[in-house]
């Protein structure tokens, strides 16, 4: 039952072909429902390839060569494990969700079609990348979601802050892939192979040094791709983009494709310690710091980013940790209520007419119930309260990193980690619940955006329902019980992926959940003090240290570094350079030429057009001649 | 058996005819009928290749000057078949989208272009150096003319330097074929990798051939002419200039430098990785600050055509193989993007960044046309500049890991030139308020560039299908390890 | 008695030299012009002195065949200087140096 993947990817394909061409002059409206159809097609055949059995042992499909030039011979093809298909059904489900909830999201805008052009685009390309076979077919996908992400950001691109978010994100990504292809191109010169099977199969026939520098270049490429520290900068910026964009891409699908790829090259990090704690590291730092970010932000989308960055790092965490398949859960699980939220800020902007900014909301739970009551069962799955999905995973996250840190194999680091994910758990549940408390409660700040606010329309509530029975159900589901539940038991079959080290004592777990649970509802109690009640009243919090709210507000300078820092040295070292060019390089041609018509304007000046000059001359060498002929016969 | 003869002399004789016509429609439909011969019997020989031979193909030979073994012979093998494309798409592709440009001496006009296309695709199916050679100069003359003549304001100054440039070379060059002629008493190409040259000669022959194919690449730090003959020259021959006259130079170091020089090469190949990397990233860092398109193209040429001179010269099959699909997707993307240029400045009559911005509103076919294009050039994968690109960055790994580290920044830096280029000519808003009632491009315009966006696609996709066309021809380069 | 060789070649020098001079120093195109039919005509009277002193008819024939010339070339380079008149005012051989550097 494994042999119409190429299904999967065709669907969106044949809806980016025929909403492309057709689309803008004939189509019209008709494109939301052909890409959503699409979607919906791709994700049955998922869910067909699901149920009809995918194990570690199926073979790789081959779907043509692409290059085969001497040694260098690559070809496209599909890996069927557990992996891919988790992937995959969270992939379309999702975005077959966010497709719908489009139809009605973009129903005004002028550029719809362009919108279902691009956005089944992008799910063809991450279906591809999470179906690749091989390195380059990995990267390649890689960047082809890149520069959908790219085209989705700048989509309304007459907005200036919008077109710099695009080509910001992209170039980000472009440093990460830095390091992503080089890492493919070491891995081609030392095994002679891109494919997965071949690579993962012999990665002890090399040095561990070998392996640990492929890995930390492909990691670079998955910070870059996921949005960790330092390249962390373009993803809130990204959140110019349509808020369904911010849903699918930047929340739930293509950001996560960092944290896919590290663990679906497990064996390659494997090899070595030091590459784990620097996955784990970046993680546990990254989510502490995004978080901590998080806490002043005023753009509601922006909270969002920062959350999911966070979040991602929390995964990162786990997959240093070695928990693969709990990052995989999580990966899942926030999936849904990370679109979950986005799509119910999105909804919430939709009633504002646009307006993002959390100090113009307030009091809006009663004008938009569907909307608050999804978004706040996304907020408590995000903060990981028993017993929705963001608690199931979250609590497994958290205690892999504790038990690799408790483990007798030196990585006490892990330890650190972990409470640093504990305090980013705090800081997510406190940010979380401030930014519901400031758009659906207290009094309504902007009494004339509230009066013309209203529940959003069918086709965009019917997908935060969905998402919502998702976010409270699917952890529950599949991850229940802990360590044993449908999605471990899945995944394990993927040959080498096994549960967090030293999967402990029953005590030890519960004695961990409680923890993790005391500090999500003492984020909560936190939110609702200070930004309901008032006491201490936020203004009072961040007067304690105004250089540190400053610091967090503009997220510790890190923009203002690199446009200074990097982009602005790099032009200047741009500019000269051509003045180098200009001046030096081309002087030098210059100068050549104008040596020789130095020259020949000083012999010139024997031409003087006078004819009885020449004759003159004439006759005179005439005579010279005649006369040295005579004299010295 | 005359195939090659067909397809080299017709757009000649076509050239004949657009002389004798009268009207500017009839020279126009003359010519396009000439190229379209020329296409056609392209495709057919192309059709017919056969993949695994392992020789050239559709050899013809006559005797030219029998008492120095001079001959008139062609043929086609990997390392021609798709420049011989490239040539024969891109020039109806001009001839058509002049018709819409060109108001002046359109005749004439028509003719150059026509005999261009015979010297350049004689340069390329050449198996005789005397014929090669006399194909190399006869490219320089209607170029000459086209910037001179159909040129921008500062044209003369361009011409000239661009005609001094490639012509010191191209008399180097002639010194070098001589001196071959000498050691080895032959002209023929087909015989001459079997003769081996001195080695004491190998290096003042690569030096000559060197100079030559290296200006017209153009290597670093031989590059100046090109950004000031792009600037100066009309749409169409800024096409055919970074199309198809920049890739014989990287045609000649395959052709000619890598099988008669080998140990030159062996000995010099430091020296030509590092112009090579220099060309890539000191191309890309000046191309992003520039503030015309045209020179930023053109800058962006000297970056993209040092991968070509990087995997030449990496020693590597795959690095090749590399730098001819590269210059393929050089010749078919760079050649679109200056079309996408010649459409914007028959619109607005600039080409300046500071008059332009926010044109995606006016014109979105356009701007959908022009990011395919800019993504093609940076680079993207699926499109072609992404597998030429990726092959000669493993072969330079596979030589030293600081040439393919350093190489891969220029791909990194391409992104952010084309990127800002494509923000700052099509997003934000419109700047002037005369360009929003721009018509968007016409049915020519679409129709022209079609089938380069068709190549692009394909070339992406599937590398392979070319690279199967190339590969057993690079197979027989001897290679120095 | 007969004039001895040496005076026809004196007086075709002479003839030849004062031609020169006048070529070289005149300033007026037409005395260019007749300078220049000068130093044709002492070219030929020494080609008739050698011709009838070396009893050599080759002699003779060259004056005819200079003479002929010299009528063409003299109709084609009054042509010219006609053609010249009607283009500039100053008719000085020192004003017409338009092939100057």
């Amino acid at each position: 039952m494994t042999d119409f993947p190429w299904l999967i990817p065709l669907f969106p394909l044949v809806a980016f072909a025929i909403n492309g061409a057709f689309g803008p002059r004939y189509l019209k409206k008709a494109t939301g429902y052909i890409g959503s159809a699409s979607i919906l097609g791709a994700f049955a055949a998922t869910v067909a390839l699901w149920i009809g059995g995918v194990h570690s042992d199926t073979p790789d499909f081959t779907l043509y060569r692409w290059v085969s030039s001497g040694s260098f011979n690559i070809d496209i093809g599909f890996v069927l494990d557990p992996l891919t298909v988790v992937m995959l059904l969270v992939v379309t489900g999702v975005s077959f969700l966010v497709h719908v909830y489009s139809i009605g999201y973009m129903a005004h805008d002028e550029s719809f079609a362009r919108f279902f052009t691009w956005l089944p685009l992008f799910v063809f390309a991450m279906i591809m990348l999470v179906l690749s076979n091989n390195f380059l077919s990995l990267y390649v996908f890689w960047e082809l979601v890149g520069v959908c992400s790219y085209l989705l950001i700048g989509f309304w691109h007459q907005r200036k802050s919008a077109a710099d978010a695009a080509v910001k994100a992209f170039l980000v990504n472009r440093i990460g892939d830095f390091g992503f292809a080089i890492g493919i191109i070491l891995i081609f010169w030392n095994f002679g192979s891109l494919n997965y099977s071949d690579v993962f199969g012999s990665v002890s026939d090399h040095s561990t040094d070998l392996m640990l520098l492929i890995a930390l270049l492909l990691f670079i490429g998955a910070v870059g791709k996921s949005a960790q520290f330092p390249l962390h900068i373009w993803l809130p910026d990204a959140m110019e983009g349509p808020t369904p964009v911010s849903a699918l891409i930047h929340a739930a699908t293509m950001v996560t494709a960092g944290v896919y790829m590290v663990a679906r090259m497990r064996p390659i990090f494997e090899v070595s310690n030091e590459a784990l704690l620097v996955v784990g590291g970046i993680g546990a730092f990254t989510a502490l710091f995004a978080a901590s970010i998080g806490l002043a932000q005023t753009d509601i989308k922006r909270v969002l980013a920062y959350s999911t960055v966070s979040q991602l790092g929390l995964m990162f965490l786990a997959l240093g940790a070695g928990a693969y398949t709990v990052a995989i859960f999580h990966l899942a699980t926030h999936a849904f209520f990370k679109a979950l939220l986005f799509l119910g800020s999105g909804s919430v902007i939709h009633a504002m007419q646009n307006q993002q900014e959390m100090s113009e909301y307030g009091g809006l739970w009663r004008r938009m119930k569907w909307t608050y009551f999804t978004f706040l069962l996304g907020g408590l799955a995000l903060s990981g309260v028993f017993p929705l999905a963001g608690f199931w995973s979250k609590d497994e996250l958290l205690a892999s990193a504790f038990f690799k840190g408790v483990a007798d194999d030196g990585s006490w680091a892990f330890t650190v980690f972990w409470i640093m994910g504990l305090l980013a758990s705090l800081l997510t549940a406190v940010y979380t619940f401030r930014m519901i408390i400031l758009t659906f409660h207290g009094k309504p700040r902007n009494a004339e955006l509230h009066s013309h606010s209203h529940e959003s329309p069918i086709s965009m509530v019917a997908p935060l329902v969905v998402l919502a029975v998702g976010a409270v159900a699917l952890g529950g589901a599949v991850g229940f019980p802990p360590e044993h539940g449908f999605i471990h038991d899945y995944l394990y079959k993927v040959p080498g992926v096994y549960h967090f080290a030293g999967a402990g004592e029953i005590t030890a777990v519960i004695s961990l959940a409680i923890i993790s649970t005391a500090v999500a509802a003492f984020g909560i109690v936190t939110a609702y003090a200070v930004y309901s009640r008032r006491q201490p009243s936020p203004e009072a919090v961040a007067a304690v240290s105004p250089r540190l709210y400053a610091l967090l507000y503009r997220k510790y300078y890190v923009d203002e570094i690199v446009n200074y820092g990097i982009v602005g040295v790099t032009k200047g070292i741009g500019l000269i350079l051509w003045a180098i060019d200009a001046k030096i390089v081309d002087g030098i041609v210059n100068l050549i030429g104008w040596t020789v018509r130095a020259t020949s304007s000083l012999t010139r000046r024997v031409q003087t057009g006078q004819v009885q000059n020449y004759l003159f001359l004439i006759a005179a060498g005439a005579v010279v001649s005649v006369g040295a002929f005579v004299i010295f016969r | 058996m005359a195939e090659l003869s067909i397809i080299i002399w017709a757009p000649l004789v076509g050239a004949v005819l657009v002389l004798l016509t009268r009207s500017r429609s009839s020279a126009t439909a003359v010519a396009m009928v000439a190229s379209l011969v020329t296409l056609a019997a392209t495709v057919a020989v192309i059709a017919g290749f056969d993949r695994d031979a392992f020789g050239f193909q559709l050899v013809e030979a006559h005797d030219w000057l029998p008492a120095i073994g001079v001959q008139y012979k062609v043929g086609i093998d990997g390392i021609s078949v798709l420049m011989v494309l490239l040539t024969a798409l891109l020039t109806p592709i001009v001839i058509a989208t002049s018709w819409l440009t060109i108001n002046k001496r359109v005749k004439e006009y028509m003719a150059a272009m026509l005999v261009l296309e015979t010297g350049m695709l004689g340069v390329f199916l050449a198996l005789d150096l005397v014929l090669f050679y006399v194909f190399w100069e006869l490219v320089l003359i209607p170029m000459y003319l086209i910037i001179g003549v159909w040129g921008g304001p500062n044209r003369v100054y361009a011409t000239v330097k661009f005609f001094l440039f490639t012509f010191i070379g191209s008399v180097l060059m002639l010194v070098a074929i001589l001196a071959i002629y000498f050691n080895t008493q032959t002209f023929d190409v087909q015989v001459l990798p079997d003769r081996a040259l001195a080695e004491s000669l190998q290096g003042w022959v690569f030096v000559a051939f060197f100079l030559a194919f290296a200006i017209k690449v153009p290597m670093f730090p031989f590059h100046t002419w090109l950004p000031d003959a792009h600037v100066e020259a009309p749409t169409g021959g800024s096409v055919i200039l970074a199309g198809v006259l920049l890739k014989m130079g990287g045609y000649g170091f395959i052709r000619y430098v890598l099988p008669l020089t080998p140990n030159a090469v062996d000995d010099a190949r430091i020296w030509m990785m590092a112009l090579s990397v220099i060309a890539i990233i000191y191309g890309a860092l000046v191309a992003m600050m520039q503030r015309d398109l045209k020179k930023l193209i053109a800058y962006s040429s000297v970056s993209h055509m040092g991968f070509v001179t990087l995997g030449i010269f990496s020693q590597e099959q795959v690095g090749v193989d590399g730098a001819i699909i590269q210059m393929f997707s050089h010749g078919l993307v760079t050649g679109a993007l200056f079309l996408c240029v010649g459409i914007i400045y028959e619109r607005t009559h600039t080409r300046m960044f500071s008059d332009l911005g926010g044109m995606a509103r006016t014109m979105p076919v356009y701007a959908v046309v022009l990011a395919f294009f800019s993504l093609a050039s940076l680079g993207l994968p699926m499109l072609s500049g992404f597998a030429g690109e990726f092959m000669v960055l493993v072969a330079a790994f596979g030589w030293q890991y600081w040439s393919g580290v350093l190489a891969l920044t220029g791909v990194v830096l391409a992104a952010a030139y084309m990127l800002w280029m494509y923000q700052r000519v099509m997003l934000g808003q419109v700047k002037n308020v005369a360009f929003l009632r721009l018509p968007d491009m016409n049915r020519i315009e679409v129709m022209a560039l079609a089938p380069v966006a068709a190549l692009v696609v394909y070339v992406g996709v599937s590398p392979g299908t070319f690279v199967d066309f190339i590969t057993n021809s690079t197979a027989r380069i001897p290679f120095i390890y | 008695m007969s004039i001895p060789l040496n005076a026809y070649l004196l007086v075709g020098a002479i003839l030849f030299s004062l031609g020169t001079l006048g070529v070289l120093m005149r300033r007026s195109v037409l005395i260019v012009f007749i300078s220049i039919e000068l130093m044709l005509q002492g070219v030929n009277l020494t080609f008739a002195a050698y011709g009838a002193f070396l009893e050599d008819m080759a002699g003779s024939m060259f004056v005819v065949i200079s003479l002929t010339v010299a009528a063409a070339e003299a109709a084609v380079g009054l042509a010219i200087l006609v053609a010249l008149g009607r283009r500039v005012t100053e008719f000085y051989v020192d004003r017409l140096d338009t092939l100057r550097w």
